[in-house]
């Protein structure tokens, strides 16, 4: 794979740079970013999440002008960041029913287009449970009405705030509180769960993506890009958690690009329900390398370790390789 | 104030619940040994002067660069780069071309004609023995703390063995001249054709307060080799000497055998291809591995047609047919005869087998100590037994290359300067070496190495023009970039980005960042996605 250099010291992967133009350079590498999250939340140490909800509020609020609502499921985001009577939010923020985001964020947008205030854009943001299983009805109709708010989800595959038990973004052969390792079959089981951003792509609103804490640069890019849109809008944001995965807290990003150079979790961008963008993999890394740091994959490993199940697991990699064409 | 039913709480930001209570390590910046630096014999500050390259600012890169080394544009073309060799990009893809840009930035200080200040005034007044790169760089580094100096050479010109034996092709006289000339316009006297032969005396007489001496080893080694009817034997040292002084180039003839393993015995087999010969031969009595010429130097020879006898010794000569015999290498790695003999025929037999030391004039200094190998013994200080007489360069133990003496002129002046003031001088304070396994190098993209260009071989083989070219603005701005800057910050923003707390200050261009340790929960995301390492992570006691 030929790989333009774009800049060379650290191409653009690094937050920043001084080298960089000053347009070419994040919102997080300036001091005039929000901090939308400010410092005092209670997320544990290395939170995926929280470092997720930093990079896409912080983006969105420059698109918007700082005019920004958002709409916050109920989860660990809303119980890290607002243990009343602290708020470690820095934007007008609303707290919905576990269930109910997008249907509030719809009601925001609706109350704000009858009050004639077209300038104020409408975030909505939860968890991969309050998303992919508890919220989406709501959120498909939101979809399906292509109400005017773009909708975050951080996805860390399980419901962490509670105890780790599984949802439908939980991974196939993870441990969870609910999917023990242990039985016939260990962890969580293959061929269910949900792919989320394909299934708002099934809906053809205007834009879907997916997007990583681990690529600062396309996950600004994605968030602005939505911004400039109007309409139903998704964005998927894979957000690794130490507690639940049973990770080292300084291995959050590690793992969120692992995830994206063994092809598991694929980065791409689709408009009215067609892909338009993939980011292609740098450099390919088996499976194995991913899955090993995480404990709640530990029974992959050792000695009674089923072979097949890491095998299966590289496959699900390399057909996303092919079907996305991850490869470049 | 007035609150709603059931709260009793006034609501506030979370900046009141510190969380750096939370932590039990602690993230803290630190600035270690980039590799490159730790394996320049003269110190540089190499990944400080890159730093300054990388924004295009060629002068504040030069004036870092020269805080070490007076002669980069010499170095950019003669050093060996074993920094090159040491670097971390090395086992990302291919090493950044240090000696390139190191040269680009000595040709651009030339042209543009930039300065350097001698220090303020101490009213001391320092004797420097040999104007070759050592004494040069004792002089310059001795002026810029301010020192008066004086420099005696025996030779009709400053440059030492950078002039006499390092052959034009290599470094062009112009640029030499360039430099030396930087030098003296610092306020350093250098007396020409001055031969020193009492040191003691001379600092008496002249009122100096130290000396350093650095005169090389210019005495050519010889060996015993039979002759039935002699030949034409030169030695290679006084070939290359002949080379600069003579108006007519020595008449080596068609065939020329050179009898030696080392850099001059290689440059003057090259020299001899330019003079004309047809055949120019190497006979050295090892293997290849251990010939002790440069890689860099063998492979250019071996372009320009020279030929490589290895394992080969020279037994006897008649008039123009050398006998040789060849060589094996027994168990503990010494070349042992097999008795097979070969001839050669050769118009002129140049011995290139290393050259002495000419301690003659130093024996009866008192306290001044010779080794067993003939060079001058002196102290972790660069002192000798006399107490204020500094020795470095060739004459010392040491690896003979312009860099080494370039380095020990360096060391030499701030000891002399440590001396005359009656302390010691600075050390660095956080000398651990940044290895590969410090840096994430996910963060860096791949970046081919920048090549020079290289003079056509036809050119290479007739004439004594440059090989080498240099690179330009724009290739040695890129070349700067490709540097990792090992354990050093260079400002990529990535902890501050990185941190799910917000606890990483960024300070503005130039002055890095700081962290916050009221909110910083010591996950250690700084340090793990720190490209460069120049984060610690430290346990907190508890």
């Amino acid at each position: 794979m030929t790989q333009r250099i774009k800049f060379y010291q650290t191409g653009t992967l690094a937050v920043g740079n001084r080298l960089l133009d000053e347009e070419n350079r994040t919102v997080q590498s300036t001091p005039e970013r929000n901090n939308s999250l400010t410092s005092g939340h209670r997320a544990c140490q290395g939170c995926g999440e929280a470092l997720g909800a930093r990079y896409v509020v912080d983006v969105a609020m420059r698109e918007a002008g700082n005019k920004l609502i958002a709409v916050n499921a109920t989860g660990c985001l809303e119980v890290f960041s607002t243990p009343y009577p602290e708020s470690s939010w820095r934007v007008p923020w609303i707290h919905s029913l576990f269930g109910n985001a997008p249907a509030v964020a719809t009601g925001v947008a609706a109350a704000l287009r009858a009050k004639g205030r077209v300038d104020t854009r409408v975030l909505a943001q939860g968890g991969d449970g309050g998303t992919v299983d508890i919220g989406f009805g709501c959120l498909s109709g939101m979809f399906e009405r292509n109400d005017d708010v773009l909708y975050i989800c951080y996805d860390n595959e399980a419901y962490m705030n509670t105890g780790v038990q599984r949802s439908g973004s939980t991974p196939p052969a993870a441990r969870t509180a609910t999917t023990p390792a242990m039985g016939q079959t260990k962890g969580n089981v293959f061929g269910q769960g949900k792919n989320a951003a394909l299934i708002a792509m099934a809906h053809f609103i205007p834009y879907v993506a997916t997007a990583s804490v681990a690529d600062l640069h396309d996950l600004e890019a994605k968030v602005a890009k939505a911004m400039g849109m109007s309409g139903a809008r998704y964005i998927h944001v894979h957000v690794p958690c130490p507690l639940g995965w049973g990770s080292k807290p300084c291995d959050t990003i590690r793992l969120a690009r692992l995830a994206v150079e063994t092809g598991l979790f694929p980065l791409f961008e689709a408009e009215h329900g067609e892909i338009t963008e993939v980011t292609p993999i740098r450099h390919k890394v088996p499976v194995e390398e991913y899955l090993r740091p995480q404990r709640r994959f530990a029974h992959l490993f050792g000695k009674s370790a089923d072979t097949h199940v890491l095998a299966a697991i590289q496959q699900m990699a390399d057909r996303n390789i092919e079907n996305f064409g991850l490869s470049g | 104030m007035h609150k709603p039913f059931a709260i009793t709480l006034d609501i506030g930001t979370s900046l009141a619940n510190h969380t750096g209570s939370w932590r039990n390590e602690r993230p803290v910046y630190v600035d270690l040994m980039p590799p490159c630096n730790h394996a320049c014999p003269a110190g540089e500050n190499i990944q400080a002067w890159l730093y300054h390259a990388e924004e295009g600012d060629y002068e504040a890169a030069w004036r870092q660069l020269v805080t070490d080394n007076p002669l980069p544009a010499v170095e950019g073309r003669v050093c060996y780069h074993p920094c090159e060799g040491a670097c971390n990009r090395g086992q990302l893809d291919e090493a950044v071309n240090i000696h390139a840009v190191e040269r680009f930035l000595g040709d651009e200080a030339l042209k543009r004609g930039w300065k350097i200040e001698a220090g303020a005034p101490t009213g001391k007044h320092v004797l420097v023995v040999g104007a070759g790169p050592s004494g040069l760089s004792a002089a310059y580094h001795l002026r810029r703390l301010g020192h008066d100096v004086t420099i005696h050479d025996a030779g009709p010109m400053a440059g030492g063995m950078m002039r006499f034996g390092i052959p034009k092709y290599r470094l062009p006289r112009d640029i030499l001249d360039g430099e030396i000339a930087r030098i003296v316009d610092m306020g350093v006297t250098i007396e020409l054709n001055s031969k020193v032969s009492d040191i003691p005396g001379m600092m008496k007489d002249g009122g100096f307060d130290a000396a350093f001496v650095a005169v090389g080893a210019h005495l050519a080694k010889r060996t015993d080799i039979p002759a039935r009817e002699a030949g034409k034997i030169l030695d290679a040292i006084s070939v290359l000497r002949d080379m600069e002084t003579d108006e007519e180039p020595p008449l080596l003839g068609r065939r020329v055998v050179v009898y030696g393993g080392g850099n001059t015995a290689l440059d003057m087999a090259r020299t001899a291809k330019r003079l004309g010969a047809s055949e120019a031969l190497v006979v050295y009595r090892r293997t290849r591995e251990q010939m002790p010429a440069h890689d860099i130097e063998l492979e250019e020879a071996l372009d320009e047609g020279v030929i490589l006898h290895w394992l080969t010794t020279i037994k006897q000569i008649d008039g123009t047919t050398c006998t040789v015999e060849k060589m094996k290498v027994d168990e503990n790695g010494w070349p042992q005869p097999t008795g097979e003999f070969e001839t050669l025929e050769a118009d002129t037999l140049v011995l290139a087998l290393g050259q002495a030391v000419d301690t003659s004039f130093l024996k009866t200094i008192p306290g001044v100590a010779i080794t067993d190998d003939g060079v001058i013994d002196v102290d972790g200080n660069m002192m000798t037994g006399y107490p204020g007489l500094f020795a470095g360069g060739d004459m010392v133990p040491a690896e003979r290359t312009v860099t080494v003496a370039i380095g020990h002129g360096k060391k030499a002046a701030r000891n002399i300067d440590g001396w005359l003031r009656g302390e010691e001088p600075a050390t660095r304070a956080d000398a651990r070496v940044a290895g590969y396994e410090r840096l994430n190098a996910w963060y860096y993209t791949d970046a081919d190495k920048t090549v020079q260009p290289a003079l056509n071989l036809i050119r290479r083989q007739t004439t004594f023009d440059e090989i080498h070219g240099g690179l330009d603005e724009t290739n040695a701005l890129f070349e700067a970039r490709r540097c990792l800057s090992c354990g050093n910050c260079f400002e990529c923003d990535n902890c501050y980005g990185v941190c799910p707390d917000n606890a990483v200050i960024k300070l503005g261009p130039g002055k890095r960042f700081e962290f916050n340790y009221d909110f910083c929960k010591g996950c250690g995301l700084c340090a793990a996605e720190c490209p460069c390492g120049a984060i610690d992570m430290v346990a907190e006691r508890m």
